[in-house]
């Protein structure tokens, strides 16, 4: 129980500090890379190495990849949502999540990380 | 086109909630990373380490600040609101190609070195995502520069 409160205590701060980094940066483009920084890995990671041990972060960044890849692919989904299709912000960000599951897992069956 | 600026004041236009609100879905993101870790092992684990949770909040606090700036001015705002989270989205896109720099650097690194790996990992994301946001900036001053030349000329 202890190891998750710690947890949501240190994913909130890393995760708050990236955000209001990029609050106060300007132009939005640039201040949207902040958006994708790797806070919840950094969070994460840490744990993971004091409790399962290198060779354990080790495979979940691999792994990450993937994710990373799915992240590209969902922030290119949100922008043409938006300015083609004309969807609300909510409804875009929400609706492109499909498009992150699906190529995520996709990319981590073809690499053979589901088996 | 705008230099790169930094803008402590910005921060006013942020309300308590919605720092609360960021808070408590980073701690979220991380328990939820935790708990699939435990229960489906470090691959789908790690998988959710790049799920974009925190970029559906900000997006929308985004859009918020933006409508309710237009309003004050008197305008509807909405438009306005969804191009700021459009252009936000087109950062993440590049932040994504770091957030991949850090994965693939942090996993070459982490069992001969952990602390090295956390440093170059992010120094990895910071390089990559900079640098494609420069590359990106510049590409798209040349086509407009070349938009221009060719309305000029024709």
């Amino acid at each position: 129980m202890m190891e998750y409160v710690i947890r949501f205590l240190l994913g909130g701060v890393v995760v708050s500090a990236f955000s209001m980094l990029g609050d106060m940066l300007r132009p939005k483009s640039f201040a949207g890379l902040f958006g994708a920084a790797p806070s919840v890995a950094l969070a994460t990671l840490g744990i993971a190495v004091y409790t399962h041990g290198a060779g354990y972060a080790a495979r979940q960044t691999w792994a990450m990849t993937a994710g990373a890849i799915a992240l590209a692919v969902y922030g290119g989904a949100v922008c043409h949502l938006l300015m083609r299709a004309r969807f609300r912000v909510a409804s875009a960000t929400l609706v492109a999540v499909v498009f992150w599951l699906v190529v995520a897992f996709g990319l981590l069956s073809v690499a053979g990380g589901l088996t | 086109m705008s230099p790169i600026s930094f803008s402590p004041s910005s921060l006013k236009e942020g309300r308590l909630y919605e720092y609360l609100i960021r808070f408590a879905l980073g701690g979220a993101a991380t328990v939820f990373t935790g708990l699939i870790s435990s229960r489906c092992g470090a691959s789908i684990g790690g998988l959710f380490l790049a799920l974009p949770a925190i970029f559906c909040a900000s997006a929308t606090l985004i859009e918020k600040h933006e409508i309710r700036r237009k309003r004050e001015a008197g305008l509807d705002g909405r438009r306005r609101g969804e191009e700021a989270a459009a252009l936000e989205s087109a950062g993440a896109v590049l932040g994504a190609f770091g957030m991949l720099a850090f994965a693939v650097t942090f996993s070459l690194t982490v069992e001969n070195s952990v602390p090295a790996a956390f440093i170059a990992g992010s120094l990895a994301w910071a390089v990559v995502s900079i640098a494609g946001w420069c590359v990106r900036r510049k590409m798209r001053t040349m086509g407009r520069l070349r938009g221009s030349r060719r309305l000029t000329s024709g």
